[in-house]
C-alpha cells in the first residue's frame, strides 16, 4: 500500500521488478526490470518474437507472470487487476474494434463499459471526431474505413475514458508513413495531456521520437535510456544501427 | 449493469446486421421444420404388394380387394408361382409377396382357421415392421367380419422374411404349420390415435433447432470475438466477467425462444399438431431447457480458438445427443448402457415433456420430474461453463 502510494506519487506510471513469464520450458520475458515516468513517451523496442507481447499482456492483465512483479497506476498486477483495468487503455497488436459496428456505436460501447454518462459519450464522440476528421464517417461501418483511420480511431478509442496509462502494441504496422506520422502526432498530443504512452515498435525511427526508450532481446531488456544516450553510448547516428548491433546476438529470433 | 445494457445493444446489433445470421436464425428453421416434419416420417404411405393367389375363390379375391382398399397397399403384379414372387422381392419390385395358399377358403370354411403368408424384404428393418403390422391388421379385420358371417374365424398372417443373398434357402424352406393359437391383436394407439407420426416427430423437431440456436451460435459468437481479438480488448476494460457472459447468452436465449414460438406457429398452422396442454408450460420448459444448451455452448467457447473447431465440437455433441434423445428410435430398445447415458442428453428429457404437453396434455405436475432433471442440468453446465471461462480468461 505504502509502495503503491509511493510510487504514484514519486510519478512512476509503471514499475516492473524482475518480470518473467515462461511457456513451458520457453522463457518469452526474462526477468524485465524498468520504470516508466508518468507522462513520459516510453519506447519498448524489440525484433518480433523478443517478448514484447508477452510483457504488455502482463502489464495490462491478460497474462499472470511466472515471476517477478510489477506496479501499473500504482497498483499490482497480480492482486489489483480491477483498479489497473479503469486506469489504463490498450490497443493490441491486432485490430480490435467491430467491424461491423459503425464508429458512433464503437465508442458508444467502450463509453458505456467504461461508465460515462451519455451525455458524456456523445461530447467526446464529437471532440474525437472533429480531432481525426473523422466527422462525416461517423455513421460508418468501421470495416469499410481505410486502415490507417482504423488506427488512429483505435487509438482514440483506447483513451475516450481518459486513462492515465495506454498501451500501444504495435500501433503502427502496416499503415504508410504519412498516417505513421500523423499517428504519432497523435501520441504526442496525448502525452501534452498528462497521459504516459508504453509503446511498443519495430520501427526504429519511431524510436526517436520517445521520451526513453529500452531494448529487449531474447526476452531480456539489453539497454535502456534516452535515444540521445544510447547514441552517444554506442557511437552510432541513429537508434536503428544500436538497434541492429544489440539484435545481432539474438538467438531466438523471427521463429519464436 | 449499465454496461450490460451497452454489451446488448451491441450484441442485437451485430446479430441483425448480419442478414446471413437473421436467415439463419429465423428462416432457416422454419424451412427446416416444413422440411423435416414433411419428410422426417416412419410412416409407410404405400406398399408395394405382389399377390401368388393359388385359392382363387371368392374369399381369397376379398382378402386382396380388403388390402388394396385400405390403400396401404397397390398390386404391382400377381401370379400363382411364389418363385416369381420371390425373385420380385429380390429385385426389390415389390416389398411384401401376399402369398394365400390353394385351400385357404376350404379351411376355413371345415377348420375356421387358415393361415396366408407375407414375405417382407426386409432390408429396412423399420419399414418392413410397419408393412406386416399393416397387413396384420388389415387380415385381423377381414377375419372379423368373416366371423360376423361364418361365426369364429381366426386368419393366421405367417411372416417370412428372406436374406436377401439366399433365396436357395428360402425356396427349399417349408411353409411352417399353423400354430393354432387365436389370439386377437387389436392394436390402438392411445394420445396419438391416427398412429400420426408427423405428431410425434414436430415436436422433437422443434427441440432440435433451438439447441442448436442455443449451443451452435452462443459457441461460434463468443469464439469469433476471440479470433478477431476484441475479446482481448474486451478483457482489459473494467468489465466483469458475469456481465460479459449474460450479454452473450441474453441474446440467443430470447432469439430461441421466438423461434421457438415461430416452430410452433408453423406446427400448429401447417402440420396441425395437436396442442393439448399448456403453451405457457412449453415455454417456462424452454426458458430452462436452453439454460442448458447456452451452457454447453458457453462451455465450448472455453474449449477451442477457431469459429471451425467450435463447429465440428457442437454438431459431434448435438448429434450424440439428438441421436441418443428418442427422436428417431425408441431409448427402450437401445442397449442398457446407452439407456443409462441416454439419462444424461437434456435433449431427451426436452423432448419427452414437449410431447407429453402438447400429445397428452400433460400438467405442470407430470413433467415435474423431467423438469427438475433439466433445471439440474442447466445449473451443472452452467457452473462448469462459467468457472471454465473464468480459468481460461481469468
Amino acid at each position: 500500500m505504502t509502495l503503491a502510494a509511493n510510487s504514484a506519487s514519486n510519478g512512476i506510471a509503471i514499475d516492473a521488478q524482475d518480470l518473467t513469464r515462461r511457456f513451458g520450458s520457453f522463457v518469452a520475458v526474462d526477468h524485465i526490470t524498468f520504470d516508466v515516468k508518468a507522462g513520459e513517451v516510453f519506447g519498448f523496442l524489440g525484433a518480433n518474437g523478443a517478448g514484447k507481447t508477452t510483457a504488455i499482456k502482463m502489464l495490462v492483465g491478460l497474462l499472470a507472470p511466472s515471476e517477478g512483479t510489477a506496479h501499473v497506476a500504482g497498483a499490482d498486477i497480480r492482486t489489483q487487476r480491477d483498479e489497473i483495468k479503469r486506469s489504463i487503455g490498450y490497443m493490441s497488436q491486432r485490430f480490435s474494434l467491430y467491424a461491423d459496428l459503425t464508429v458512433r456505436e464503437n465508442i458508444r460501447l467502450y463509453g458505456g463499459i467504461y461508465g460515462l454518462t451519455p451525455d458524456q459519450i456523445a461530447e467526446r464522440t464529437k471532440r474525437m471526431l472533429d480531432n481525426l476528421g473523422l466527422s462525416g464517417s461517423v455513421d460508418d461501418l468501421v470495416g469499410d474505413l481505410p486502415l490507417g483511420w482504423k488506427q488512429k480511431l483505435a487509438f482514440s478509442v483506447a483513451l475516450v475514458h481518459e486513462p492515465k496509462i495506454v498501451f500501444l502494441d504495435e500501433p503502427t504496422s502496416g499503415v504508410d508513413p504519412i498516417t505513421r506520422r500523423q499517428f504519432w502526432e497523435l501520441i504526442y498530443a496525448a502525452a501534452a495531456r498528462g497521459t504516459t504512452v508504453f509503446v511498443t515498435t519495430h520501427y526504429m525511427d519511431e524510436a526517436e521520437y520517445c521520451d526513453r526508450i529500452s531494448i529487449m532481446v531474447d526476452g531480456k531488456i539489453v539497454e535502456l535510456g534516452t535515444p540521445a544516450e544510447l547514441k552517444e553510448k554506442y557511437r552510432t547516428e541513429t537508434v536503428d544501427d544500436v538497434f541492429v548491433r544489440l539484435a545481432r546476438g539474438a538467438t531466438k529470433g523471427e521463429a519464436a | 449493469m449499465r454496461s450490460l445494457r451497452y454489451l446488448l445493444r451491441k450484441e442485437f446489433l451485430q446479430i441483425f446486421r448480419d442478414h446471413f445470421m437473421v436467415a439463419q436464425l429465423l428462416l432457416m428453421p422454419i424451412l427446416q421444420l416444413l422440411l423435416l416434419g414433411n419428410a422426417a416420417t416412419f410412416e409407410v404411405k404405400t406398399a408395394r404388394m405382389y399377390v401368388v393367389d393359388r385359392d382363387h375363390t371368392e374369399t381369397s379375391r376379398a382378402l386382396v380387394d380388403r388390402l388394396q382398399a385400405s390403400r396401404r397397399f397397390v398390386v404391382v403384379g400377381a401370379s400363382p408361382s411364389v418363385d416369381v414372387g420371390n425373385e420380385w422381392i429380390l429385385e426389390r419390385k415389390t416389398d411384401m409377396v401376399l402369398s394365400i395358399p390353394s385351400d385357404f377358403e376350404r379351411d376355413i370354411a371345415r377348420n375356421r382357421a387358415a393361415q396366408v403368408q407375407l414375405i417382407l424384404n426386409a432390408e429396412n428393418g423399420a419399414a418392413a415392421g410397419v408393412t406386416e403390422s399393416y397387413a396384420a391388421q388389415i387380415i385381423g379385420a377381414f377375419a372379423r367380419e368373416l366371423t360376423d358371417e361364418l361365426g369364429p374365424v381366426r386368419l393366421m398372417p405367417v411372416k417370412l422374411i428372406p436374406a436377401m443373398d439366399s433365396m436357395q434357402t428360402l425356396r427349399a424352406a417349408p411353409i411352417p404349420a399353423p400354430a393354432v393359437r387365436a389370439i386377437d391383436i387389436r392394436a390402438r394407439g392411445w394420445y396419438n390415435p391416427d398412429l400420426n407420426y408427423r405428431d410425434y416427430m414436430v415436436p422433437g423437431i422443434l427441440v432440435q433447432l433451438v439447441t442448436v440456436v442455443g449451443s451452435l451460435m452462443t459457441a461460434m459468437n463468443i469464439v469469433r470475438e476471440k479470433e478477431i481479438g476484441t475479446l482481448d480488448q474486451l478483457s482489459v476494460t473494467p468489465l466483469s466477467r458475469n456481465v460479459f457472459m449474460a450479454a452473450k447468452l441474453i441474446p440467443f436465449w430470447i432469439i430461441a425462444l421466438v423461434e421457438l414460438a415461430l416452430g410452433l406457429l408453423v406446427a400448429r398452422f401447417v402440420f396441425h399438431t395437436p396442442m393439448l396442454g399448456s403453451i405457457l408450460l412449453v415455454f417456462a420448459a424452454a426458458a430452462i431447457y436452453l439454460f442448458a444448451a447456452l451452457g454447453i455452448g458457453l462451455f465450448i467457447s472455453t474449449l477451442v480458438d477457431t469459429q471451425q473447431q467450435a463447429m465440428f465440437v457442437t454438431f459431434f455433441i448435438i448429434m450424440v445427443y439428438l441421436l441418443m434423445s428418442g427422436l428417431f428410435t425408441p431409448i427402450r430398445s437401445m442397449p442398457d448402457w446407452a439407456q443409462w447415458l441416454a439419462q444424461a442428453n437434456p435433449m431427451k428429457h426436452f423432448i419427452e415433456i414437449m410431447r407429453a404437453i402438447l400429445l397428452k396434455g400433460a400438467t405442470t405436475r407430470d413433467v415435474l420430474k423431467p423438469m427438475l432433471i433439466l433445471v439440474g442440468f442447466a445449473a451443472v453446465v452452467l457452473t462448469l461453463a462459467v468457472r471454465q471461462y473464468a480459468r481460461r480468461v481469468g
